[in-house]
C-alpha cells in the first residue's frame, strides 16, 4: 500500500492507480553530503528545436544532487530531447540545436565553448534498448569508456574499476567467470545492466536514463529499479519514463511535461516532489494524466 | 567555497581544448581529403584525357574524328590534316552496335530469370540459383573472349548462317543482316556482352522486383489472379523505371567491356561494316588492339582521342542509369 | 427459335468462365515454364563456360603449368605461367594495399559525416563503378606510364583505380548497416567522434567489408585491359620487381590464346582455369565470410 508523506492526500484515485508504490524509507537529506558523485544542474528556460520544428519550450528544471528526477509525459513531449540537451547528445541528431541555458558548476554546458566529448565524461546516459557493443566482450565493453576516452593512454587498475562498475551494476555475480564472453551473449536485463556499468566506469557525477526498462520484462524492470535506488546514494539521476508507476517507485521528484496541443512543442507543467506530485497535483493537466484520462 | 572550487573545475574539465588535440578534426579532415580525391579522379581522368589528346584534336580539328570513318595510322603523316586518317565513326557505330545486340539478349532474360528468382522459383532454390547468375559476373573477360573463340562461335555459325540467308536478303533491313559470316563478328561480340551484362542487370531487377509491397501482391492473389497475372498487376507495373535504370547501367558495362570483345569482333578498322554479321570495332577494342604498337604520327594522341569520347559516352551512359535508379530507390523508401 | 434460346442458355454461361479460368491458368503455365527456361538456359551458359574452360584447361594444367615460365618461343609444347601467377598476386596484392585505406576513409566520409560534397563523392563512385576499365588505363599511362615506363607498379596504381569504388561502395553499405545505437552509446561515454568510427563503428561492419574487399579482389585478377596499358607484360621470366614491366595471369591468357599456335592455346586454357579457380575461391570465401556479419543479418 502506498503512504502518502504529504497531509492532505484528497485523490485516492490517483494513489489507486500506483500499485506497489516502494517509498524510499530512509532517504538521507539532499544536502547532508556533497562530494564528488553528485552534481547540481540547474535548466533554465531550455527550448530545443529540430530544424524548424520546436520540440520542447521553456523548461525550467533544478535537478538536485543525489536525488532521482523522473520526467513523465505523453510520448512527444520532449523528455528524451531534455535528456538528450543536458550532455550534448542532441548534437548528434543533425539539425538538432538548444537554447537556453542548463547549468553545471556555474558553466552553461549549452555554451559553445563547451566540449561535448568532455561533458559526456562528467553526465553518463543509458539508452532505451540495451546496446552493448557486439564485437567486444564484457569486460571490454565496461573498459570501453576508459580505453577509448584517452587517447591510447592505459588506465592503471582497469580491473578494478571493471569490477567496480560491474559491482555497482549488480551485474558482477552473474559476469564474473565469463568477462571474456561477448556482452551480445547476455540477457536483456543483463545488457542493460551491462550498459549502465559501461557508462559508471567513467566515474560520472550525473546519470542519464532514457526510458531504461521500456524493452525490459518485469524482473529486469525490477533489477534496474533496485539498482536504481543504490545508485541514488553516490549520483545524481535522471531518468526519463512513459511509466508512471515506476516514476513514482523510483524517483525523489517528478517532472510532468506535455504536449497543450498537437503541433505545439512540448512544455513542462508541474514538477515537485513525487508522492506530492501524485497525490496532489496543482495542475488539471498533470492530473488528468496520472488518472488516466489522457495519454 | 565548495561552489567556488567546484565552479573552477567545471571550467577547466568542460571547456573546450583545441580540436586539434584530441585527433577529432585531424580524422574528419583526413577522411574528407580521400573524399575530395575521388573528385580529384574523376576530374583528374578527363584532364589528362584532353591533355594527351590535345595535340591530335588541335591539328585535325576535334570533330573530323567523328565524320571519318577510316582509320588508317599508316597514311598519317606529321603535317597533312584533310582527310584525318584516324575517323573514329566506325567505333562509335561498333560500340553502339554491339551494345544494343547486347541489350536486345540480355535485357529480356534478365527481366525474366530476375522475375523467377524473386517470386516463381520454388523457395529452395532462389538463393542458389542467384548466387550462380552471380557466379557469371565473376568470370573474367579474357575468360569469356576465349571461350567465346573456340567454344561460342561454332555454336553461333547455324545461327548467324540462318540470319544471312534470310533476313540478309530482305529488302529494307538486308544490309543489316548481309552475309558472309566467318564467325567473328559485332553479332558474336553482341552475344557475348549479353552474357557478361546479363548478371548485372538481374541483379538489380531483383532488389526492384523484391520490394514490390507483399500487401498488393497479396490483394492480387486475394482477386483470384494466377501468379503470372499477379506479376503482372502487381510487380511489373511499379518495376518499370527500375528495368530502365538496370538496362542502362548494363549498356554502360557493355560499352566499356574490352577484351572479351577485341578477341571476337575482328578488329577491322578500316570502314564501317553495317551488317552484324560482318567485322569491325569498338572504342575500347581499338585502344587495347593498338595502344602499345601506336608509332605513327600523332598515332597515340588519337587513341587518346578514341578513350575520351569513350569516357563521354560512359558517364552519360552510367550517370543517366545511375539517376534512374536512384530515384527509384527513393519512391520506394 | 424459343427452343433455340432457351434450352442452351444455361450451358455457354457456366463454360464460358470456367474457359476463360482454363485459358488463365494456361497463361500462367505457360509463362511459368518461360521463366524457368530463361533460368535453365542461363544457368546452362554457366555450366557451359565453366565446364568448356574445365574440360580445356585440365588437359594441361599440372605441376609443370604451375612451376615453369613459358618456352621461349611459344610454338613450343611445355612449359607454363609461374610468372604471371606471381605477378597477379603481387599487381593486384599491391593494389589491395593502395586502395582498401582510402576506400574505407572515403566510407566513413559519406556515411559518418555526411553533407553536400558526400552525397557528390557517393554519387561519383557509382559513376566510377562504370567506368571502363581501359579509359582507367590510359589515365595511368597519361599520369604514369609516360614519366616511369611500364612497371608492375603502373599495373597497380590502375587495378586500385578499378577498385577503389567497389571497396567504397561495398564499405559504405555496411557502415549503413550498423545500428545508429552504438554510435550513440559510445558517444555518451564522452569518446570522440573518430574514436567511435574507428574503435566500434568500423570494427562492428569488419565482416562485411571484408567481403567487398575480397569480392574486389576476385574482379581485379580478372582484369586485363588496363595492365595492356600499364605492367605491359612479360613473358620470358620471373620479374619480382614491380618497378619492371611485369607479366600477370590474365595478360598471359589474353597473349598465348590469341597466338595461332596449338600449344600456347593449351597453356592459355590451363591459365584460363588456373584463373577462374583463383576467383571462385576468394568469391566463394567472401560470401562465407560475408555470412558471420554482425550487422544486416537481422
Amino acid at each position: 500500500m502506498p503512504t502518502p508523506t504529504e497531509p492532505g492526500t484528497s485523490r485516492p484515485r490517483a494513489m489507486a492507480s500506483l500499485p506497489a508504490m516502494r517509498q524510499p524509507a530512509h532517504r538521507p537529506a539532499p544536502a547532508a553530503t556533497v562530494n564528488a558523485g553528485g552534481a547540481r544542474l540547474d535548466i533554465a528556460n531550455l527550448s530545443a528545436y529540430y530544424g524548424a520544428r520546436k520540440a520542447v519550450q521553456d523548461v525550467n528544471l533544478v535537478v538536485e544532487p543525489k536525488q532521482v528526477t523522473a520526467m513523465i509525459g505523453p510520448s512527444g513531449c520532449g523528455k528524451s530531447t531534455v535528456l538528450r540537451c543536458v550532455n550534448g547528445m542532441h548534437q548528434t541528431i543533425p539539425g538538432a540545436r538548444a537554447e537556453g541555458a542548463i547549468d553545471l558548476d556555474g558553466v552553461n554546458v549549452l555554451s559553445d565553448q563547451v566540449d561535448p566529448v568532455r561533458l559526456r565524461r562528467r553526465i553518463g546516459m543509458v539508452f532505451q534498448r540495451p546496446n552493448p557493443f557486439p564485437t567486444m566482450s564484457i569486460y571490454d565493453n565496461v573498459a570501453a569508456g576508459l580505453r577509448l576516452g584517452h587517447r591510447g593512454r592505459r588506465t592503471p587498475d582497469l580491473d578494478a574499476i571493471v569490477e567496480r562498475a560491474l559491482r555497482q551494476a549488480n551485474l558482477w555475480h552473474e559476469v564474473r567467470d565469463r568477462l571474456k564472453a561477448p556482452g551480445a551473449g547476455l540477457s536483456g536485463g543483463q545488457q542493460q545492466r551491462l550498459c549502465i556499468a559501461r557508462a559508471l566506469a567513467v566515474q560520472p557525477e550525473v546519470l542519464l536514463m532514457d526510458e531504461p526498462c521500456s524493452a525490459l520484462d518485469p524482473i529486469s524492470t525490477l533489477a534496474i529499479e533496485d539498482l536504481i535506488f543504490t545508485l541514488r546514494e553516490q549520483y545524481t539521476i535522471v531518468i526519463v519514463t512513459h511509466n508512471m508507476q515506476q516514476a513514482a517507485r523510483v524517483s525523489d521528484v517528478t517532472a510532468f511535461l506535455t504536449v497543450p496541443a498537437v503541433g505545439e512543442p512540448g512544455r513542462l507543467v508541474e514538477v515537485g516532489p513525487t508522492s506530492r506530485l501524485f497525490s496532489s497535483p496543482t495542475q488539471k493537466a498533470t492530473e488528468d494524466y496520472i488518472t488516466g484520462k489522457v495519454g | 567555497m565548495t561552489e567556488h572550487r567546484s565552479a573552477s573545475r567545471g571550467e577547466s574539465s568542460l571547456l573546450r581544448r583545441s580540436r586539434w588535440r584530441s585527433g577529432d578534426a585531424a580524422f574528419q579532415v583526413g577522411v574528407s581529403a580521400v573524399g575530395w580525391l575521388i573528385i580529384a579522379i574523376l576530374v583528374g581522368t578527363a584532364v589528362f584525357l584532353i591533355g594527351e589528346s590535345w595535340s591530335s584534336l588541335r591539328h585535325f580539328g576535334p570533330l573530323s574524328f567523328l565524320t571519318s570513318t577510316r582509320w588508317a595510322p599508316s597514311e598519317a603523316t606529321s603535317t597533312q590534316t584533310d582527310p584525318n586518317p584516324y575517323g573514329i565513326a566506325q567505333f562509335v557505330y561498333g560500340s553502339l552496335l554491339t551494345s544494343m545486340i547486347a541489350m536486345l539478349i540480355a535485357v529480356p532474360v534478365s527481366v525474366m530469370v530476375a522475375l523467377y528468382i524473386t517470386d516463381m522459383a520454388p523457395m529452395w532454390l532462389r538463393r542458389p540459383l542467384s548466387y550462380l547468375v552471380d557466379l557469371l559476373a565473376a568470370i573474367p573477360s579474357v575468360v569469356y573472349g576465349f571461350w567465346g573463340i573456340f567454344a561460342l562461335i561454332p555454336a553461333i555459325r547455324p545461327v548467324g548462317q540462318f540470319l544471312a540467308d534470310t533476313l540478309g536478303t530482305a529488302p529494307v533491313i538486308g544490309p543489316l543482316f548481309a552475309g558472309p559470316f566467318f564467325g567473328v563478328s559485332y553479332f558474336t561480340a553482341g552475344v557475348i556482352l549479353a552474357i557478361m551484362v546479363l548478371p548485372i542487370i538481374t541483379a538489380i531487377c531483383r532488389e526492384v522486383f523484391a520490394v514490390a509491397p507483399i500487401q498488393e501482391k497479396e490483394a492480387a492473389f486475394a482477386l483470384g489472379a494466377t501468379r503470372w497475372e499477379m506479376l503482372r498487376m502487381a510487380v511489373l507495373p511499379r518495376s518499370r523505371a527500375g528495368i530502365i535504370g538496370a538496362s542502362l547501367l548494363g549498356l554502360g558495362r557493355a560499352i566499356g567491356e574490352t577484351i572479351a570483345v577485341t578477341m571476337v569482333i575482328g578488329n577491322n578498322v578500316l570502314a564501317i561494316s553495317k551488317s552484324i554479321l560482318g567485322q569491325g570495332a569498338t572504342m575500347p577494342s581499338v585502344i587495347a588492339n593498338e595502344f602499345t604498337e601506336a608509332n605513327q604520327p600523332f598515332h597515340l594522341q588519337s587513341l587518346f582521342v578514341v578513350a575520351l569520347w569513350l569516357l563521354i559516352l560512359a558517364l552519360i551512359v552510367n550517370t543517366v542509369g545511375k539517376v534512374v535508379v536512384r530515384r527509384v530507390g527513393k519512391d520506394i523508401a | 427459335m424459343t427452343t433455340d434460346t432457351l434450352t442452351p442458355a444455361p450451358a455457354p454461361e457456366v463454360s464460358a468462365p470456367v474457359r476463360h479460368l482454363q485459358r488463365r491458368k494456361g497463361t500462367n503455365l505457360a509463362m511459368t515454364i518461360v521463366l524457368s527456361l530463361a533460368a535453365a538456359l542461363t544457368v546452362g551458359v554457366l555450366l557451359w563456360v565453366l565446364g568448356y574452360v574445365a574440360a580445356e584447361g585440365l588437359k594441361y594444367l599440372g605441376p609443370e603449368f604451375l612451376t615453369n615460365t613459358p618456352p621461349g618461343n611459344p610454338a613450343d609444347l611445355g612449359g607454363g605461367f609461374l610468372n604471371g601467377i606471381i605477378g597477379s598476386l603481387e599487381v593486384v596484392g599491391i593494389a589491395t594495399a593502395l586502395s582498401v585505406p582510402p576506400g574505407i576513409a572515403a566510407a566513413v566520409f559519406i556515411v559518418e559525416y555526411g553533407g553536400r560534397i558526400a552525397s557528390t563523392v557517393s554519387f561519383l563512385t557509382d559513376v566510377l563503378v562504370g567506368l571502363p576499365t581501359i579509359v582507367t588505363g590510359a589515365f595511368v599511362y597519361a599520369v604514369w606510364v609516360i614519366r616511369f615506363g611500364f612497371s608492375g607498379i603502373a599495373g597497380a596504381i590502375a587495378l586500385a583505380l578499378v577498385m577503389l569504388p567497389l571497396v567504397i561502395r561495398a564499405a559504405a553499405e555496411m557502415l549503413r548497416l550498423v545500428p545508429h545505437e552504438l554510435r550513440e552509446a559510445s558517444l555518451a561515454l564522452g569518446v570522440t567522434r573518430a574514436r567511435t568510427i574507428v574503435s566500434v563503428v568500423l570494427p562492428t561492419a569488419r565482416s562485411g567489408i571484408i567481403t567487398g574487399v575480397m569480392l574486389a579482389v576476385a574482379r581485379a585478377m580478372g582484369e586485363t585491359a588496363p595492365l595492356l596499358l600499364t605492367a605491359l607484360g612479360n613473358d620470358l621470366f620471373i620479374e619480382a620487381d614491380p618497378t619492371h614491366r611485369m607479366s600477370t595471369l590474365s595478360l598471359q591468357i589474353f597473349g598465348n590464346a590469341i597466338t595461332g599456335f596449338k600449344a600456347a592455346q593449351a597453356r592459355a586454357w590451363a591459365g584460363a582455369l588456373t584463373l577462374i579457380a583463383i576467383v571462385l575461391l576468394f568469391t566463394i570465401a567472401a560470401r562465407l565470410i560475408g555470412r558471420t556479419s554482425r550487422v544486416g543479418g537481422r
